[in-house]
């Protein structure tokens, strides 16, 4: 079994945590000049998203997590499962709800994702952080308005809705920020 | 901070900072002039390393004349024990500036080198030098902070605003009910056992020492007995430390001690602490025979404090890092 010292500790780090997958988030060193060494480190479960605080006594050690993360393919989604695959490989994995959650709405087919793989298993599914949609339903906007303020919800072809500025029309496709749910510019 | 990558080469510290940091060194070296204090340089390398558990030394090896087969030498974690021998030698009040250096240090109060200013002033006590260290910080900070009159708490008081509770006297169980109360996760290697000043220091680090030193200086004083160092104790009950610390925005930046003089305690203190190394499987180090050999001459009553430059420039250019004001940290050194 792979551990890691508290001196290893760094943010990305992948560890053990209370029987579930964690990424380190933040290391923070403390000591009292004439004390003992504790490092504070902020954590989060990969499995629920949660971040939490947790202390260990310097010198303390940790068990690592065979977590991997690898660009896949995205095939198709079955009504359960969304199925990916491995462009160099063509090894295929398919992963449920809990891994994909709210992303579902930026996944198009033959855009290639992050995979995080806990022990083989998808445990996280990230979309790019740039996706390029087609609008399939959004009002009619004035002409000439370029401003970009304001602006009108859009709804994409994978169901996610987006404010795009007004002189954007229905058929259109965009580029959006997948991380802030930001529509970027006309593709 | 990147640590890949060509920019590794340049400073970390804005030049900005590098101008203030000097700034402040000249006020410091003004302030001890005036006063009558003499500025002395002691080794970095010594035969002796500190015996402290909390410490860890570097070390490094000298082979030449004299050591024909090679010395293994210590890089000092203070300048202590041979300011003591001058002060023995009747120096009378002294400061030195100097680097030292602590293994297994780093993070964003952390550097393994750091700058030290260190003076002991013969015929004060703690109290006395508490009140110069504020005057001298409160006049390197002012043209940057607007602070108000240093305060002084005892140690109990501290943990009893910050926490609730009784230092000296809280059982294991009380520290770690404090801690749950609090939302502290408590280490494994904690949980269960009555180590007791290492749950003063779980609980000092993060519930008590972030709320010192806020808007003004906040001296904590009246240690215990088991956290004296290399301060006098006065018997009572419980028997307390005649040590301080400073803090400034809940960041430690100086210890302080009315100076054990006594070459028996001295001697029983160094053997307690390489006892507690051998049984927390630390490395066995020479104790220093100059250091006890000074104190049996006969050392003057006198107080001393060791003060973190690093950290007061921090704290005077509003800088969250030691990164941020020393030019090349360990990762570029």
């Amino acid at each position: 079994m792979a551990t890691y010292s508290t001196n290893e500790f760094k943010a990305g780090l992948k560890v053990m945590l209370d029987g579930d997958p964690a990424s380190i988030v933040e290391n923070e060193f403390v000591k009292p000049g004439k004390g003992q060494a504790f490092n504070r480190v902020r954590i989060r479960n990969l499995k629920t998203g949660r971040t939490i605080e947790r202390t260990f006594k310097s010198g303390e050690t940790i068990e690592a997590a065979d977590v991997v993360d690898m660009e896949m393919q995205y095939l198709y989604n079955d009504g359960q499962f969304w199925h990916f695959m491995n462009p160099e490989s063509y090894e295929q994995l398919a992963a449920d709800k809990n891994a994909v959650g709210d992303n579902a709405k930026w996944m198009k087919e033959q855009d290639v994702c992050i995979i995080t793989l806990w022990n083989g298993v998808p445990l996280v599914v990230e979309p790019p952080n740039t996706v390029t949609l087609k609008i399939v339903e959004t009002d009619p906007g004035l002409r000439g308005d370029t401003s970009g303020g304001g602006g009108k919800p859009a709804t994409l072809e994978t169901g996610a809705v987006v404010r795009v500025p007004l002189f954007i029309q229905n058929g259109e496709t965009i580029k959006v920020n997948t991380r802030t749910g930001e529509y970027i510019s006309r593709a | 901070m990147l640590s890949d990558g060509s920019g590794d080469w340049q400073p970390t510290a804005a030049l900005d900072i590098l101008k203030l940091r000097a700034r402040i060194l000249e006020r410091i070296r003004a302030f001890f002039f005036e006063r009558g204090v003499l500025e002395v340089e002691t080794p970095i390398l010594s035969s002796a390393a500190t015996t402290d558990p909390a410490l860890a030394s570097l070390s490094t090896r000298y082979t030449g004349p004299l050591f024909p087969h090679g010395q293994t030498l210590y890089l000092h974690t203070s300048p202590e024990f041979p300011m003591k021998r001058l002060l023995a030698a009747g120096a009378g009040s002294i400061y030195q500036i100097c680097k030292v250096f602590r293994d297994g240090e780093s993070g964003r109060l952390h550097n393994p080198e750091f700058t030290m200013l260190e003076w002991y002033r013969v015929g004060f006590d703690h109290h006395r030098l508490m009140d110069e260290t504020g005057e001298l910080v409160m006049q390197l900070l002012a043209s940057s902070l607007s602070l108000q009159a240093p305060e002084k708490l005892t140690y109990r008081e501290a943990f009893i605003r910050h926490a609730s509770l009784d230092p000296h006297r809280a059982t294991a169980e009380e520290f770690a009910r404090a801690a749950r109360d609090h939302h502290i996760d408590v280490p494994r290697r904690l949980r269960g056992h009555d180590d007791l000043a290492a749950w003063r220091d779980l609980l000092l680090t993060h519930l008590v020492e972030p709320g010192l030193g806020q808007g003004r200086l906040t001296f904590i004083h009246d240690y215990p007995a088991a956290q004296a160092s290399l301060a006098r104790v006065q018997p009572g009950d419980p028997p307390l430390a005649a040590r301080f610390e400073l803090y400034l925005n809940g960041v430690e930046l100086a210890n302080g001690f009315h100076e054990l003089a006594d070459a028996n305690e001295q001697r029983t203190r160094f053997e307690r602490q390489l006892h507690a190394r051998t049984v927390a499987g630390l490395s066995a180090v020479p104790m220093d025979a100059h250091l006890l050999a000074a104190l049996t001459h006969g050392m003057p009553d006198c107080a001393g404090v060791a003060l973190g430059i690093d950290r007061l420039v921090m704290l005077a250019a509003g800088a969250r890092s030691i990164a941020e004001v020393i030019p090349f940290p360990i990762d570029r050194a």
